[in-house]
């Protein structure tokens, strides 16, 4: 098939963009990225500067790959990373416009590839449970009602690919801290610091630039893995809850 | 070179409490005075980064993917090992261990392997304890399921992502310990050389590839935890970017390869669709426990799978190993797809594929039960083939997918080179010829948590470490290598792309390489990588400039340390006389065609020696003794 | 000390309280718009007594008027909701604009209804047309032929002219795609969303929505058309 592509073209992240339109071919069993892959071949061959896209699994586990395809992030497809859209969703002749992920908390770097470390301050913000290599008990000391541990996987789930920013019209980080939250705040294990973490997972989205949330959902029609908006209500909760009954902690002398 | 594997005396339950209880230790307010340089922050390096970070060391991480949660430790899917008996099947540390030597065809250190198994039960506790959510039973206990080459539920698991649970819980306990100030994360850098001060190992040259700036890193210790070198072949289950050329580059500076030619294939993949596939997609291992694996009975035979009848399928694992059936080791199950395809009876348009069958299962479970334990699974491979499982037996065919081989490391995981630690896929230790499923992720997480971070405080008490800085001579000139290789690279100008160099050695290793090998194959092999990288020095074309993100100038350098490793892979496999394992040499075969063992002449780890650029390397032997698990022909019958 | 504890009891805490987070706000909208969904409806039913004839309607109008506490206990309540829920919605309109400096060339809707993505179209023509409406029937300047008290006379004659309730029809609709984003986002922005309940609220919100459209857009289409004279 014969393919008409847009894509952004951006030297680094200080020079302007513009999109490029190529020609390209592609066959309907190839992933988007291998038609992508074919596509740099040839530029490499003319000596032309081939496309940047971040990708690294190609299975729709890393997170890694991303952009807008049609304006849609990560493609028509839905549950569905870039690296997994086959080519057989499209026609012959189709005409697609390929963009970053556009956020101010993701500046791009180059072409399509984005810098998505606000997503790791986010985590490191409070998106753990702190117990330190060797103070575990044993692992069934601690019965968790399945009900609540399948939950919680389905919120872990998330690959932190940052689709749900792209997509969000207010380029909110919500369905990303939400997961995070609801995957540990539904286990007895992330109890003890369930309030702390959403006020300062919450407040570390707002220092990485994420708009807000007003709940239109269109992250979670991109969502690859399915994350849904119903976690954006648990951390609502958490967070409203946190700032209701916070209270300054002394601190304490190391 | 003598190598001195420094296993611990007594009886092999004692040795790892023995092995801590003589180690130094550093007293807490001294760790802060120490740092370490982790490179890779998959299972093993995540884990080690952040264990060591609250232990009070300065950690500087690094990763090449824009955050250290994307490692390719995140693909793992099916489940991770643990000797907890909470099946109360009769498992036990013992049987892990035993299961683990006879998995790895005895060419694995007994002493190793013990401990891991011992750790196994931790692991699990810390994982939970994190937040990983594992599968659960409606009593709240956690649930486990059977894996190739195990006769008892051992495996705990994360739905199909087993991997990735775990890797997020220990990428969080990173991101804590980076919040804590205690590691320093670098993330979109990649190591090009090791430096060695004084004979020791004391930091690494990266280039920043955003900015494309190299630079020089200091530290008391360097633990290098970066993974396979699958990708060696090109199509593999890796992710993209997964390469050698931080365990190459170490090699090449005194660190020793032992068994290269040590990879494994993993029978469950989906099968090549054409030319421009960039990589191959595995399937859980788990799928085999309700799949059935068959092929038709007649040769060419074309018809749609629903038209052939019972009778006239082979489903050949069962008829073959009839008490393991489709769970038989992943070399045994590989070979024996090939052994099928070979013999004219694969599937597919290609004929490189066998049928995976879940008509039986559903029938039996119901399709809820088969979707609840696969359904991600089944979403893939519909996702890439198009075809749905439910309905349709799904093909597959063995993909390159681990590599069992890696840096010589000693019991307290120290290469050759002092002060540089090797951990997880990355070293050699735990696995010898063939691993068995959902071991990676215990072993990555094993030497990260537990057994890294106390055997580094012994190097760190008991050495004495000069104070250096990158301005140092070794380390101007290592920064000075980098350079000058990202200069070449750049400056060749030729009309070759790099991915295209690397699809025909990759084709070649699989050809002559990969599941089965023969000693004119590897020989012919040989010759062809190395006129091959003579040309790629001549003819690649590289475009762009250093300073900047440079994606084929990142490939390049990659390829150039694959093509040293491919010949290094092909001499050790023409250099082992026997089969084993996931190493099936034609030559040395039973009747049946079962891989036949050689012990008296191979029961060796090989450890091979860099002796400087176009020299041939060196082969060292570390002898292997198996007192506990007797030296015995695998069988799976 | 934990490093959560490190970060809240560092800037991070001192800053940043209920109304700094976009989640206070987005409370403060849906509390706030939760009385204000409840004036309206309490509003259209009064509105509806048109149909029983000018006495009632003048009756009722004239009851409010002298029960001097409620009626500006709701006028005050109203003004404070309407300002917060004014506020925060320019606020988060501006954050907005500063988390996507750049626009997308090309943006399609993935799967969210039209009504959830103009929110920030609708609030400000409805804030214009209550500015109308109480000049319009309160106060009177919008009106051509005012008289106070005279209730029922002044909407058949307000609404005798086309263009009046013609911005009436319009406004209604756009308040009617409003509240069907709106009942069911309260919910979830106050953190209440279940599989079991959810799309009961979304049903119930597009019933109340439609209610509401019907109910007010039937008054000017009842006096242009002549039921209503």
């Amino acid at each position: 098939m014969k393919l008409t592509l847009h894509i952004w073209r951006q030297k680094n992240a200080s020079s302007p963009g513009k999109m490029v339109r190529y020609e390209t071919d592609a066959n309907e069993h190839m992933s988007f990225l291998e038609m992508l892959d074919v596509l740099n071949e040839g530029l490499i061959a003319k000596g032309e500067e081939p496309v940047a896209f971040d990708h690294d699994c190609r299975e729709g586990i890393c997170g890694s790959c991303g952009f807008v395809i049609n304006g849609v992030a990560h493609g028509p497809l839905p549950s569905t990373t870039v690296c997994q859209l086959h080519m057989r969703h499209f026609k012959d002749g189709d005409e697609l416009y390929l963009e970053p992920w556009r956020a101010a908390a993701f500046p791009v770097i180059k072409d399509l590839v984005v810098d998505r470390s606000a997503f790791d301050r986010i985590i490191a913000a409070g998106g753990y449970i702190s117990v330190s290599t060797g103070s575990a008990v044993d692992a069934n000391a601690l019965p968790v009602r399945k009900k609540d541990s399948d939950m919680a996987m389905d919120a872990a789930q998330c690959i932190g690919c940052g689709a749900c920013v792209a997509a969000c019209p207010n380029a909110s980080a919500s369905l990303f801290l939400s997961a995070k939250m609801s995957h540990l705040g539904l286990l007895p294990q992330g109890q003890p610091e369930r309030m702390e973490r959403a006020l300062n997972m919450v407040a570390a989205a707002n220092e990485g630039l994420f708009g807000s949330c007003t709940n239109i959902g269109e992250c979670e029609a991109v969502c690859p893995k399915g994350i849904r908006l119903e976690f954006i209500a648990r951390m609502n909760r958490d967070f409203l809850k946190a700032a209701w009954t916070f209270r300054q902690e002394r601190v304490e002398s190391d | 070179m003598k190598l001195d594997a420094r296993i611990p005396s007594g009886p092999i339950e004692k040795k790892w409490e023995k092995c801590r209880f003589d180690m130094k230790l550093v007293n807490p307010a001294n760790k802060r005075k120490f740092s370490v340089i982790v490179v890779g922050t998959g299972l093993a390096g995540g884990s080690a980064a952040a264990t060591m970070g609250e232990l009070g060391y300065n950690v500087k991480a690094f990763c090449f993917q824009d955050s250290p949660r994307r490692a390719h430790s995140i693909a793992a899917q099916g489940g991770i090992n643990a000797a907890k008996n909470y099946q109360n099947d009769g498992d036990s540390i013992y049987r892990l261990f035993y299961d683990t030597v006879k998995g790895g065809d005895f060419r694995a250190r007994e002493a190793n392997v013990y401990r891991l198994a011992e750790i196994s039960v931790n692991i699990i506790d810390q994982c939970v304890a994190q937040g990983v959510p594992f599968a659960r039973e409606y009593g709240g206990l956690l649930a486990n399921r059977s894996f190739g080459g195990a006769q008892v539920s051992r495996t705990f698991y994360a739905r199909g992502q087993t991997g990735q649970q775990l890797l997020l819980g220990c990428y969080q306990a990173l991101e804590r310990q980076v919040q804590a100030g205690r590691v320093t994360m670098y993330a979109r850098h990649e190591m090009l050389e090791l430096i060695v001060i004084g004979g020791k190992a004391r930091g690494i040259v990266t280039r920043n590839l955003v900015t494309g700036k190299i630079e020089s890193h200091i530290a008391d210790a360097v633990v290098l935890a970066t993974g396979g070198y699958g990708n060696v072949f090109y199509l593999s289950t890796n992710a993209k970017g997964s390469n050698t050329t931080a365990i190459w580059r170490a090699h090449r500076k005194g660190a020793l390869f032992a068994n290269p030619c040590f990879t494994q294939i993993h029978p469950t993949c989906i099968p090549v669709s054409g030319d421009y596939q960039s990589k191959l997609t595995l399937m859980s291992e788990s799928l085999r426990n309700d799949g059935r694996i068959w092929v038709p009975v007649q040769k060419g035979d074309k018809r749609k799978p629903s038209q052939i009848p019972e009778g006239e399928r082979d489903y050949y694992l069962e008829r073959r190993y009839p008490s393991f059936g489709n769970l038989v080791p992943r070399d045994v199950a590989s070979r024996a797809a090939k052994g099928a395809c070979d013999e004219g009876r694969g599937v597919g348009e290609t004929g490189l594929g066998v049928y995976l069958d879940f008509g039986d299962a559903i029938r039996r479970l119901g399709k809820g039960v088969v979707a609840e334990r696969y359904g991600n699974l089944f979403e893939m491979y519909e996702r890439i083939t198009g075809e749905d499982p439910y309905t349709v037996p799904m093909r597959i065919f063995p993909a390159i997918h681990y590599t069992m081989g890696g840096l010589w490391v000693d019991y307290r995981l120290m290469s050759t080179i002092p002060g540089l630690f090797v951990i997880g896929e990355a070293n050699f230790s735990d696995h010898g010829a063939n691993r068995l499923g959902a071991s990676a992720l215990m072993q990555g997480l094993a030497d990260g948590y537990f057994v890294l971070p106390y055997t580094i405080g012994d190097y760190l008490a008991n050495t004495k470490l000069d104070m250096v800085d990158a301005s140092h001579a070794e380390a101007r000139q290592a920064e000075a290598d980098a350079n000058g290789q990202v200069k070449k690279l750049l400056g060749i100008g030729g009309k070759r792309t790099v991915d295209s160099f690397h699809r025909e050695m990759g084709k070649m290793m699989w050809d002559e390489c990969g599941m089965s090998r023969n000693a004119k194959g590897l020989e012919k092999a040989i010759g062809r990588i190395a006129e091959l990288e003579q040309e790629f020095w001549k003819n690649v074309t590289v475009t762009g400039a250093g300073e900047e993100l440079n994606q084929s100038l990142e490939k390049a350098g990659r390829l150039a340390d694959f093509f040293e490793l491919a010949q290094l892979m092909c001499r050790d496999a023409k250099e082992r006389n026997e089969s084993c394992g996931g190493h099936f040499r034609e030559e040395f075969q039973t009747p049946e065609g079962e891989a036949m063992r050689n012990d008296d002449d191979y029961c060796y780890a090989a450890a091979w020696e860099y002796k400087g650029p176009g020299k041939k390397h060196e082969l060292h032997r570390e002898a292997l003794s198996f007192e506990y698990v007797h030296l015995a022909q695998r069988s799976y019958k | 000390m934990s490093a959560a504890a490190t970060a809240l009891t560092g800037k991070s805490a001192e800053r940043f309280r209920f109304w700094d987070s976009p989640i206070g706000k987005k409370a403060v909208m849906a509390a706030t718009g939760f009385i204000l969904f409840g004036f309206v409806t309490g509003h259209m039913l009064g509105n509806l007594q048109i149909y029983l004839g000018p006495e009632k309607l003048d009756a009722y109008a004239e009851f409010l008027q002298q029960t001097k506490g409620l009626l500006w206990g709701a006028r005050i309540t109203l003004l404070i909701c309407v300002a917060l829920h004014v506020t925060a919605a320019i606020q988060l309109a501006l954050l907005q604009k500063k988390a996507r400096p750049q626009a997308y060339v090309k943006k399609t809707s993935a799967g969210s209804s039209y009504a959830s993505r103009t929110m920030y179209w609708s609030g400000p023509i409805l804030l214009a047309f209550i500015v109308f409406h109480l000049l319009h029937f309160t106060t009177g300047q919008a009106h051509p032929d005012f008289q106070h008290g005279a209730v029922y006379r002044n909407v058949v004659t307000g609404f005798q002219s086309a263009p009046a309730s013609l911005f009436y029809i319009v406004a209604m609709l756009l308040l009617g795609a409003h509240l069907y984003h709106g009942i069911w986002s309260m919910f979830q922005s106050v953190g209440i969303n279940h599989p079991k309940y959810t799309p009961v609220f979304k049903k119930l919100a597009a019933l109340m929505a439609a209610v509401l459209v019907g109910g007010n857009v039937s008054i000017p289409v009842a006096v242009m058309t002549g039921l209503i004279r």
